[in-house]
């Protein structure tokens, strides 16, 4: 039962075949397993249901146990998105997100290892220990939804939810070769995650099919009256069918997928190996250009790190989390606090944030970054003309080893050189394994329009059925 | 020091340039971002949640009505509503800030522009209130330091910033005007306005220069005087301060003041932090606020009528002195009142005027500090026919005064206080003229001064008349009979 | 573009972020930092005069909220998570010591 994808098991439980208790007590074994392996194991799990859990619930996805990522605030639950100053906090209430997923019948499993606050392409910089890729242990599993993409890959949780801010659903997903899909900005309420880069975050699955994330995204969008800026997709979210591409129009960017990206060699082997898949069912291939893209990820680096900044002043030990004791006064109490509490990543970028929004270098810094990404949604509106989806490979490399780029900071951040272009433009964009590369697995990264979800489910579908690519040599 | 600056020792008057900001509490039912209900003094954190606590992953969702408020607002000041306006952060940390930010509006506020009275406005803008801190000194010492604890009750009040442009010249016309702006918020109805509850809270910008030139002198901010009576005070002692400083040669430093009511001091709010540094960003997690033409209408038709126009009217329809339509437009409890009581059928007739002065003067000093007359015993009808009767010299302004006495103690019919008391005014010449004889022949010694030419000797003998009369003779026809029988 | 990022800058910008630094960790923020705005700095040379900045991707304007008032947490719940608490408040270290 193990086997079974997300929309297997609801089947199912739903026809019988399979107990729902049977199906959580199996995968919840396995979790605590992992769990209490700590660095020894994948260190996929930040907390665990306890035994017994996984009663009895109604809904699409019925009796489906759910991973979901630290940062989701769980009522009673440990959400400490990966950082030592939320250690042991539990919030008073429930992520919209989380709450859908468990309206609509799914059981909370577990919580899942993340980069402290969700800054990083690893998962190195989490302070419960660095997650390891089921692919081969020494190497990473990608970041910051490393231990969802891990978790999934390697059969610990049938699927999991993440949130990507510039990649960190898409690009763990590459790296642990199953599915990851970042939804259009908007489109699955933020209320109860612990934020980021508020105009960049985005929760979405990470599944071990198409289909799975299909189902998932179908529980959790649409409007919260708790998040202002979540909206309503113009239609239902479809499961997908689509074997073919005929007619479609996929275009590639020079600037990302070609010579001056920066793309390995393996990885561009196995992406050119599903452009021609793709050809094959049916799409035509275009150029496209998307002139800005190589100047995305310098945009990002200052919007993020300043929204991060103003997002993480809320934790200066007066209403929950840790606090540095013996503080002689109230800027002793906020400064140590900090600095103990925060991992070196979120130092960085909390300084990085507030210099580029300090008093004299705001215009230089984030009022140029706002226009690069106003030029980066020009770009993308204007492939959009000319064709209908774009193809990028999601992650330049394969996982890397652990501990490899923990040292240089500019290096970790071109993990996200294919998938930053995507959240500024607040665009959906999904990766499904494309084949191996030294036995690692290679994302392929397919994004459209804002609202396009169907259609790009549609197409990673048919590619999927395609590129048959098997992750079983993952599982635990 | 520089031509431009205000110079110590000219001959020439220095003059005072003062600016207001306002931070008006709203009268919503719930806060500006969160669905918690406002608090009045409920026990500490009882009216919190995860988003006015700031808790981790917790979102804003702006109140409608407080926008629909600041239209209104923004409508009674002529101001320019933006038709698209954004909120922004403005960072800093302070243990009664939760999330480290405060959501504010910066360069695109919800209201540009306008005036009140002679004042012109800046700008109007919404903002989020700050919890409140209690400082609970050394008895709950963290650690060897003083402690406070955080109360988050009043933290996410909805807030209206008006801010004025340095229109005002003393702190007369400062108090005068801020009493304008209580009394217009309060017609609209936006705001309780209650400064000692804090849901009015004013500071000021204070410069001098040279009366009768352009140019800016160095301004100070004195922050938060919670009365009239101390704005007045706290700014008056600010322009001294100024003043000593200029001429006696010295250098101002632009700072954030503190006015102390109890002693008059005026100390200086800057502690070792730096300068502020408020690193402003469009607020993510908010959309800018459209205004549509339904939200435009809903705020027009929700306006009442404005002090300023209430005023005028007055005086046009009822022929009211400016002085006395003022006072009742700009206290809008007693303009109320006196609408009632013109209303109210009065036979005799209450002559407008006439009752405008017994209700801006005699009933307003009479109600106890704090009561407005409509909380009184006094109805508006009990007055008018009181006005009525002293208007046609029914009862003497004196029986009159005694009859209003006994309508704030006990209410009633002024005709049967009258009547029951016998009060009614000696209508008869003759009977009054032989009781100004027997004071006038009681009191020889002044009648004789009076005949002297000495005006002031009359008191002790209309005073006689009028415990003879218990006060119900007519003062001016009284002095007459005294001056005609001493013959002079 | 600033390229190189001072120690006193790392400095004046860790206490407007409330971070303490220790001696051994302002130098190598310092170079981490330049770095990366070394890094950031070719979006200097853009051409973006005429370009609006992007604050929000959603082109909406904002969802209001009925002014109607929600259950607020009992008190216990407010304060649970708390470091330290004191008569049904937050406690802290005053800010005017
Ligand atoms: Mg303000
Ligand atoms: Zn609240």
């Amino acid at each position: 039962m193990l086997e079974l994808t997300a929309f297997q098991a609801a089947a199912a439980v739903a026809d019988g075949s399979l107990s729902a208790a049977e199906l959580f007590a199996a995968y919840r074994e396995r979790a605590a397993a992992d769990r209490a392996a700590g660095e020894e194991g994948l260190n996929c799990f930040t907390w665990v249901a306890p035994e017994g859990g996984g009663e009895p619930t109604s809904g699409p996805v019925a009796g489906v146990p759910l991973a979901v990522k630290d940062l989701f605030c769980t009522a009673g639950v440990p959400s400490q998105s990966g950082s030592r100053i939320l250690e042991g906090y539990e919030p008073p209430y429930t992520a919209t997100a989380v709450e859908r997923m468990t309206a609509a019948g799914a059981s909370l499993l577990a919580k899942t290892n993340q980069d402290e606050f969700a800054m990083g392409s690893s998962n190195e910089n989490s302070a419960y220990g660095p997650v390891r890729n089921p692919w081969r242990r020494s190497r990473v599993p990608g970041g910051s939804s490393g231990g969802s993409a891990a978790a999934v890959a390697a059969g610990l949780a049938p699927w999991a939810l993440g949130t990507d801010t510039g990649g960190s659903i898409r690009q763990p997903a590459a790296l642990c070769g199953i599915v990851g899909l970042k939804p259009t900005y908007g489109a699955v309420s933020r209320y109860g995650m612990i934020a980021f880069a508020s105009s960049l975050d985005q929760a979405g699955p990470l599944t071990r099919d198409v289909r799975d994330a299909a189902l998932a995204l179908a529980q959790m969008v649409g409007r919260d009256p708790c998040d202002a800026t979540s909206l309503e997709l113009p239609g239902a979210v479809a499961l997908p069918s689509a074997e073919r591409l005929d007619g479609v129009r996929l275009g590639v960017p020079e600037e990302l997928a070609g010579a001056a990206a920066g793309i390995e060699a393996g990885v561009q082997e196995a992406f050119q190996t599903a452009l021609a898949r793709a050809e094959a069912l049916g799409a035509q291939l275009h150029d496209v250009r998307l002139p800005h893209a190589p100047h995305a990820l310098s945009a990002y680096y200052v919007l993020a790190p300043a929204e991060a900044s103003s997002n993480l002043a809320r934790f200066d030990g007066v209403r929950y989390g840790t606090r540095a004791p013996d503080a002689g006064d109230l800027l002793e109490m906020y400064t140590r606090t900090r600095h103990d509490g925060f991992g070196a990543e979120v130092k960085r970028r909390i300084m990085l944030g507030t210099y580029a929004l300090s008093s004299g270098y705001y215009d230089a810094y984030y009022g140029r970054a706002q226009r690069v990404r106003t030029k980066i949604a020009e770009d993308f509106a204007a492939a959009f003309d000319d064709v209908d989806l774009i193809l990028t490979p999601t992650a330049p490399t394969v996982a890397f080893e652990l501990g490899e780029k923990t040292d240089d900071p500019l290096a970790m951040y071109l993990s996200d050189f294919c998938t930053v272009p995507m959240s500024l433009a607040g665009i959906p964009a999904i990766s499904i394994p494309c084949g191996l590369s030294d036995g690692l697995p290679v994302g392929l990264q397919i994004a459209g329009p804002a609202f396009s979800e169907n259609r790009l489910l549609d197409a990673a579908h048919a590619l999927e059925l395609a590129l048959a690519f098997d992750g079983s040599a993952a599982r635990v | 020091m520089s031509e431009d600056r205000v110079s110590p020792g000219a001959q020439g008057e220095l003059e005072a340039v003062i600016g207001l900001e306002i931070h008006v509490q709203l009268a919503t039912a719930t806060k500006m971002f969160c669905g918690c209900a406002l608090s009045f003094g409920e026990p500490p954190n009882t009216h919190t949640c995860p988003v006015c606590l700031g808790l981790p992953g917790s979102l804003p969702v702006a109140n409608a009505r407080a926008i629909h408020f600041g239209l209104m607002i923004g409508l009674a000041l002529g101001s320019e509503l933006a038709p698209r306006s954004i909120f922004h952060r403005k960072n800093y940390f302070y243990p009664d800030l939760p999330k480290g930010y405060q959501i504010s509006q910066y360069d695109e506020p919800l209201c540009r522009g306008g005036s009140l009275g002679e004042v012109r406005i800046h700008r109007v803008h919404l903002e989020e209130d700050a919890a409140k801190l209690i400082h609970v000194g050394a008895s709950g010492r963290i650690h060897g330091s003083d402690a406070s604890i955080v109360d988050f009750n009043r933290g996410g009040t909805p807030l209206a910033e008006i801010v004025t442009e340095p229109d005002l010249r003393s702190p007369e016309q400062a108090g005068e005007w801020l009493r304008l702006l209580r009394s217009t918020l309060r017609s609209l109805g936006v705001s309780d306005v209650n400064m000692e509850e804090g849901s009015l809270r004013c500071d000021a910008n204070i410069s001098l220069r040279a009366a009768g030139t352009e140019a800016l002198g160095v301004k100070t901010e004195l922050k938060n005087m919670n009365s009239f009576r101390f704005i007045e005070r706290g700014i008056r002692a600010e322009v001294a301060r100024q003043q000593k400083l200029l001429q006696g040669g010295q250098e101002l430093v632009q700072e954030t003041l503190h006015f102390d009511p109890g002693s008059g001091a005026i100390t200086s709010l800057r502690s070792k932090e730096e300068a502020h540094d408020y690193r402003y960003f469009p607020e993510p997690d908010l959309l800018p606020v459209s205004i549509d033409e339904d939200m435009l209408a809903a705020a027009r038709a929700a306006m009442s009528e404005l002090p300023a126009e209430r005023s005028e009217r007055l005086q046009r329809e009822l022929s009211l002195s400016g002085e006395s339509a003022r006072s009742l437009a700009f206290r809008a409890e007693l303009g109320d009142f006196f609408e009632a009581a013109v209303a109210a059928p009065a036979e005799p007739a209450a002559p407008a005027q006439a009752l405008a002065n017994w209700v801006t003067g005699e009933l307003a000093a009479r109600l106890p500090e704090g009561q407005e007359p409509r909380d009184s015993r006094v109805s508006p009808a009990a007055l008018a026919a009181l006005v009525g009767l002293v208007a046609a010299k029914r009862v003497s302004v004196g029986a009159g005064r005694q009859v209003l006495e006994r309508l704030i103690a006990e209410g009633g019919d002024p005709q049967a206080i009258v009547a029951a008391e016998g009060l009614e005014a000696l209508d008869d010449g003759d009977e009054l003229a032989a009781i100004v004889a027997a004071a006038l022949a009681a009191n020889s010694d002044a009648a004789e001064r009076v005949r002297q030419g000495n005006a002031k000797a009359i008191g002790p003998i209309v005073g006689q008349v009028m415990r003879d009369t218990k006060g119900r003779a007519d003062g001016t026809e009284v002095s007459r009979l005294i001056h005609e029988q001493l013959g002079v | 573009m600033a390229a190189m990022i001072t120690d006193d800058e790392v400095l004046h910008v860790a206490r407007l972020a409330r971070l303490a630094l220790s001696e051994g960790e302002i130098a190598p923020m310092a170079r981490e930092l330049s770095a990366v705005l070394d890094h950031i700095a070719t979006i200097a040379e853009l051409e973006l005069d005429d370009v609006a900045p992007t604050s929000h991707v959603v082109d909406l304007s904002g969802a209001l909220r009925a002014d109607v008032p929600r259950p607020s947490l009992p008190r216990e719940t407010a304060l649970a998570q708390a470091p330290a608490v004191a008569d049904g408040g937050f406690l802290v270290p005053s800010p005017q010591a």
